[in-house]
């Protein structure tokens, strides 16, 4: 019989690196989270009890996200959202959202093993961003309720601004891609660092 | 590089995008009525013309959603993007 394994993020294994960029820039993984990718017609008749389910509707405008407590809600595209909630609870996030689909076709997939989250913060997070990231990351452009699915460094991503406060982000990656995006963003800020010349 | 205007997203970088050839190349609808030259026709054979050209483009690192667009073949500007299904738009 095979024990339970404990389990070990994509970037556990630089976790002690992420933490030492903590001058302008600050890097952590955020390990974990549940992610479920949800497939609807926003406008059909589960939709009533899909809002139910997660306690906001659908955010059906382009790249937007819905908040409601510790779930987030993410646009993907016209008929695909990404439920994002605490660790653990996909579970209970996937069975809920399967039963108010019930009266119509679409798809729940608990894809909380696809991605991880780096998360980026500080004055010059956007500045690193930057670097790899076409996007206009300014905070009138792209502030907190938005989201983006885009290229980082050649990596796909999904950013999700999460403070008005100062830059910070969630960046969305592949687990498989995971090491290479933050070996990439943990040089993009060395020039931020602590130890930097100003 | 060229600024490609998805329906969906609005204007994103050529890099995130995929290019789907030309648009509305219907399937024949009785592909065994047709003779192997008429098959390779409707395979390979594309319109290629100078100016606005209707075509198919996929914002695949972004909201990976099809859509139609046309460009303009000379310049590259995009002159109209339009969902998948729908009509050509009149290019003025
Ligand atoms: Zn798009």
């Amino acid at each position: 019989m095979a024990e339970a394994a404990t389990p070990v993020s994509p970037l556990a294994h630089l976790a002690r690196r992420l933490a030492t960029a903590a001058g302008a820039v600050r890097l952590r993984e955020v390990t974990f989270l549940a992610q479920v990718n949800l497939r609807v017609d926003a406008d059909g008749p589960a939709a009533p009890n899909i809002t139910r389910a997660l306690g906001a509707a659908l955010p059906v405008a382009p790249n937007t996200v819905a908040r409601h407590r510790d779930t987030s809600v993410l646009w993907l595209g016209p008929d695909e959202w990404l439920v994002v909630g605490p660790p653990g609870s996909q579970g209970r996030l996937s069975g809920e959202l399967r039963v108010a689909l019930v009266p119509e076709a679409g798809s729940v997939v608990d894809v909380s093993a696809h991605r991880t989250v780096v998360e980026i913060a500080g004055p010059a997070a956007r500045a690193v961003l930057a670097k790899g990231c076409p996007l206009d990351l300014h905070q009138q452009r792209f502030p907190v309720g938005r989201c983006a699915q885009t290229m980082l460094a050649r990596a796909q991503v999904v950013l999700v601004p999460r403070t008005a406060e100062e830059p910070a982000y969630w960046v969305f990656v592949r687990a498989s891609f995971a090491d290479y995006l933050a070996e990439w963003l943990l040089d993009a800020a060395i020039e931020y660092g602590p130890g930097a010349a100003r | 590089m060229l600024s490609v205007p998805c329906p969906w997203c609005g204007p994103r970088d050529e890099t995130e995008f995929s290019y789907g050839g030309q648009a509305h190349v219907a399937h024949p609808a009785e592909p065994d009525a047709l003779s192997d030259h008429e098959w390779s026709d409707y395979l390979f054979v594309r319109d290629n013309p100078r100016g606005p050209f209707a075509e198919r483009w996929c914002h695949s690192a972004g909201c990976r959603r099809w859509f139609n667009a046309v460009r303009d073949t000379v310049t590259h500007s995009f002159l109209a993007v339009y969902r998948i299904g729908d009509p050509v738009p009149e290019i003025s």
